[in-house]
């Protein structure tokens, strides 16, 4: 095994240099913090040893090449909004950031595809379709990620529910290997049967088997409206039991939320943006994109029957830009607004099945504050993606938050597998849920992941010491 | 208390081409919008009432259509609708348009508090509001920021104006605009939707209004007359300086001493 790393000298240093620009490198002390963590500080604080900004996929290839003959673990690094402590050089070595290749090309119309390098932001991305007439689905909350951290984390967010996650839009990718060649994984076909589904298996990696250099992503007709609904009920678990409810019904929603009073309470205290319903103990919001203000309008009309018939207080119509963007701003400033009520939080990401989501979010709340933890479940059900927040007060100490936060995650986890569901639903294991994955996926599974870990990168020097572990 | 809250129907974007030839707005398509701005008047206004009681009429002047943006507020909780509506009252500008909304406030039994937006998203003059006000010689508070407090007799409310925040309070009748972001509009009620759909909306015309001189109203009315539209030339631009810090530097550099900036 490749372990323990080479610790890097002067002569590493200069090499790296030398393949790349010394204005692009950066050593020791000279490295920013920032790169030290993503944007959970809680799942690792880790110095790299060399900070690069490469430019093309050659640099990429000639300094993985360089790292695997010399034994020196490497990072591959995007924008860092991370939520799993993914992006973090736990065992030293270069942490390699793609920003800098952030190029977006033309919309090949005939495919109706797109094509970027992993440092273009969503954002962007989605401008760009936007641009052609055309549009790129995915919506995981944070917009100023990176395209290739979305594909290598497979994002998921909240239009899920109707489109899908990110690998289901996915193409074609070029990649980096950890010896420095470089392959390509599928190509700009619609179906492919050829070999084993080796594109299918990188998305969603978290930078474990190879860096990407490129993606081409499919496109979709823009809908032409659009329309969101929040639904207040009486409390939460009514609210959750509404959700098979909505999916019954013949029109696909593209994204099925539920936020708690309390939750919305803490980013309209900490945030300033006030939600424009203030009925309920806990809201369902449901969206609907159509082709067509007819198909639209039934579908809406469809929804609030079935919402009024099973429970809820009103049924609210946000038909317009500004009042669906009311709505949503509050929606997306939930991790902020927890951030800024709290000292420290803890997330579980665990999803569901659909059917089963009030059981898991009346367990989970009994498990949480049975350990003294404050709890907000938020998130995904249309997906049955519930991120349980866990929230710590200034009166806990570091001792007793972490063990109630672990003593909470064994529980909800275990609680997840009985309910039928996974450890996490589109914030992956990264170094934040390692130690819980073993147990949940047993070993013959853990067998199988480190097989595939091997097989790509067999000496171990890709981001190690996440999603799996050999270093014990 | 009875709250008059003055809106419109405005064209569903602002974005607005002018014809270089006649110099006319050459609208983009015909989907209309409640102004904005109006949102946050009804909102206040039905805050209002909330802590008060009282009923709230909406009141607007334009085509027949306006109708579906009254079953919009009736849908947020307004409870009557008016619009005046008649091919006289076409082409106004601000002086004929805020008395005709005068007149039509004294017609439905005049108000103890009118409540209007800011402006409009496709007039801007943000002056029909207080030319209400002067024509039915009553108090006015424009833009303001904030109800402060609310009773049966007055209103207190704070201006933020260019220089200082004035605090003021006004009795009724009165006339306030609001300013936007001011508060969250609430959301449409599908109930109130289904509750609504069959309550009449109001429709005054000329022959209704107390003042029957034609000359107050419509474009005999209106002493305004425009003399030319144009989009005004763009006066800022945004110009993006792309590779290394150095490279960028140096662009900039060559960019602002092209310009002799520097």
């Amino acid at each position: 095994m490749a372990y323990p790393y080479k610790k890097m000298t002067s002569e590493d240093f200069d090499y790296i240099r030398s393949v790349t620009a010394s204005d692009r490198v950066w050593v020791g002390d000279e490295i920013a913090k920032e790169y030290y963590r993503d944007e959970m500080p809680e799942y690792g604080v880790f110095p790299p040893e060399l900070y690069v900004e490469v430019l093309n996929k050659e640099e990429i290839s000639a300094i993985m090449a360089y790292a695997y003959k010399e034994n020196i673990p490497v990072v591959c690094r995007g924008a860092g909004t991370g939520l799993a402590g993914g992006a973090t050089c736990k065992y030293g070595g270069i942490m390699l950031s793609v920003m800098r290749m952030n190029k977006i090309f033309p919309i090949d119309r005939k495919n109706q595809t797109i094509t970027a390098e992993p440092g273009a932001l969503l954002i962007d991305i989605q401008a760009a379709a936007a641009a052609g007439g055309l549009f790129y689905p995915p919506d995981p909350g944070e917009k100023t990620a990176s395209i290739g951290g979305n594909v290598i984390t497979n994002a998921g967010g909240m239009k899920a529910v109707r489109y899908g996650l990110t690998r289901d839009f996915v193409r074609c990718i070029e990649a980096v290997m950890p010896d420095g060649s470089i392959m390509n994984f599928s190509s700009n076909v619609v179906k492919n049967t050829t070999g084993y589904d080796v594109k299918d298996l990188v998305i969603g990696s978290e930078g474990t088997l190879c860096i990407l250099t490129q993606v081409t992503l499919k496109l979709l007709p823009a809908p032409t409206c659009t329309c969101t609904l929040v639904m207040p009920f009486r409390s939460l678990e009514e609210c959750a039991d509404m959700v098979p409810k909505v999916l019954e019904l013949p029109f696909v929603p593209t994204a099925i939320e539920f936020l708690e009073r309390e939750l919305i309470d803490i980013v309209e205290r900490n945030l300033n943006k006030m939600f424009p319903v203030k009925q309920g103990e806990a809201v369902l919001i449901v969206m609907y994109d159509a082709s067509s203000k007819q198909e639209l309008d039934n579908a809406v009309e469809a929804a609030a029957e079935a919402a009024l018939a099973n429970g809820a207080l009103d049924c609210c119509i946000a038909g317009t830009p500004e009042r669906a963007g009311a709505v949503w701003s509050v929606r997306g400033g939930i991790l902020e607004g927890m951030k800024a009520d709290s000292v420290a939080q803890e997330e579980c990401d665990v999803v569901v099945p659909r059917a089963r989501i009030a059981e898991y979010v009346k367990a989970a709340k009994k498990i949480a504050s049975a350990h003294g933890i404050r709890v907000e479940p938020c998130g995904h059900c249309g997906d049955g993606n519930i991120h349980t927040e866990m929230l710590r007060g200034p009166e806990m100490s570091d001792q007793e938050w972490k063990e109630a936060t672990h003593a909470s995650l064994v529980e909800l986890y275990a609680l997840s597998k009985e309910l039928g569901g996974q450890l996490s639903g589109e914030h992956g294991i990264g170094n934040g849920r390692l130690e819980f994955l073993e147990e949940f996926a047993g070993p013959r599974m853990i067998a199988l992941y480190k097989a595939i870990k091997l097989a790509f990168d067999d000496k171990l020097i890709l981001n190690p010491g996440k999603v799996i572990e050999y270093n014990k | 208390m009875k709250i008059v809250v003055c809106m419109k129907q405005v064209p569903a974007t602002s974005k607005v081409d002018i014809d270089p030839e006649t110099g006319a707005m050459k609208r983009m398509s015909g989907e209309t919008r409640t102004n904005p701005y109006d949102l946050f008047a009804l909102e206040t206004a039905l805050a209002i009432r909330e802590k008060t009681g009282g009923t709230v009429t909406v009141l607007t002047m334009g085509p027949p259509q306006a109708e579906e943006m009254i079953r919009d507020a009736y849908t947020m909780g307004a409870d009557e609708g008016v619009i005046l509506s008649d091919r006289k009252f076409a082409g106004a500008d601000v002086l004929a348009t805020s008395y005709a909304l005068a007149q039509g406030i004294q017609v439905i039994g005049g108000a103890d508090l009118i409540i209007c937006g800011r402006q409009t998203t496709d007039g801007d003059t943000a002056q029909v509001g207080p030319a209400i006000a002067e024509h039915l010689t009553i108090p006015h508070a424009a833009w303001v920021a904030e109800i402060m407090d609310v009773n049966e007799k007055s209103i207190q409310v704070r201006q933020d104006l260019v220089s200082i925040s004035q605090v003021s309070e006004i009795p009724y009748p009165c006339l306030l605009t609001i300013d936007k972001d001011t508060c969250v509009p609430r959301l449409p009620s599908y109930l109130l939707k289904k509750a609504t759909a069959d309550r009449p909306v109001r429709i005054l015309s000329f022959e209704d209004m107390p003042d029957q001189d034609l000359s107050r109203y419509g474009l005999i009315g209106s002493p305004t007359s425009v003399e030319k539209m144009f989009a005004p030339e763009e006066s800022e631009k945004q110009v993006y300086l792309e590779g290394t810090a150095k490279e960028k530097a140096d662009k900039l550099v060559a960019l602002l001493t092209g310009k002799k900036i520097i």
